[in-house]
């Protein structure tokens, strides 16, 4: 099930670009002061269409703990 | 917010404006200092989401699928390529100014061509206004016009090798407004930090 994925960004290379705060169905990854972007792991349901559309490739799907 | 989707018009008509009067290209500076007010201001990339150039390889990338989607190289997306790549276009716009004032001087005639790549002159003669314009004005532009054109092609041709929005990852607007948001972020820890003890 997907919500047993959550995205996991690499803060320390994040563009801070936005592309993924575009995508997500649920407003659960959002750029943070244009720092870094950063993921409400409440509202994330493991869709994984941010890691698709970051052009960095800087998201990515991890198993729930 | 649907009327985002549409602005990638905006970089269309800048360079179709640029085709038949250059000192069009002075409007460029807004997409220079846009980004930078809101950073400052408002402590945020905000600007990221409207930016015209990437509406743009959004559309042509995703929508009209012209990306392979492949990832980026390592090299193009790590830290250090962004901020030498930030450092080189920093030194190529103060090159433009110094240009520009040289041509002011009169010690340098003004050009009537568009750079690109920083290398091949293509000529451009037709934009030159024939009205009384500062030969400056006109050297600025001309910069100006070929910073902005040589980056948006580096951009096109990052969208179709690897993903719509690589340029957006190496981008010296995004670099920089990313540092000004971490040096004020850092700022505001180090405040708080102080407010404690």
């Amino acid at each position: 099930m997907k919500e047993k994925r959550l995205a996991v960004v690499n803060e320390a290379l994040c563009a801070a670009c936005g592309a993924c705060e575009e995508v997500c169905p649920r407003q659960a990854i959002r750029v943070v002061h244009g720092v870094t972007a950063r993921v409400d792991a409440e509202r994330c349901v493991g869709c994984g269409r941010c890691a698709k559309f970051c052009p960095a490739d800087n998201i990515r799907m991890e198993a729930r703990a | 917010m649907k009327w985002i989707e549409h602005l990638w018009i905006v970089t269309c008509v800048y360079f179709a404006l640029g085709l038949f009067n250059i000192l069009f290209a002075w409007l460029g500076l807004i997409f220079f200092f846009a980004p930078l007010i809101i950073a400052v201001f408002w402590q945020s990339k905000a600007y990221c989401t409207i930016c015209d150039r990437g509406r743009l390889f959004n559309l042509l990338g995703h929508r009209f699928r012209l990306s392979r989607n492949r990832p980026m190289p390592a090299w193009l997306k790590s830290l250090p390529f962004r901020y030498g790549f930030l450092l080189f276009f920093w030194a190529v716009f103060i090159a433009i100014l110094v240009k520009t004032v040289l041509v002011f001087a009169s010690l340098k005639d003004p050009v009537s061509a568009v750079t690109l790549f920083w290398t091949w002159d293509v000529p451009w003669h037709w934009a030159v206004p024939e009205t009384d314009v500062p030969a400056w004005a006109v050297q600025f532009a001309f910069g100006f016009y070929s910073l902005m054109l040589t980056s948006t092609l580096i951009g096109l041709i990052c969208m179709l090798l690897f993903k719509p929005r690589s340029w957006c990852v190496f981008c010296p607007m995004g670099s920089m407004t990313q540092l000004v948001c971490k040096w004020q972020a850092r700022r505001a820890e180090g405040k708080e930090k102080r407010a404690f003890h």
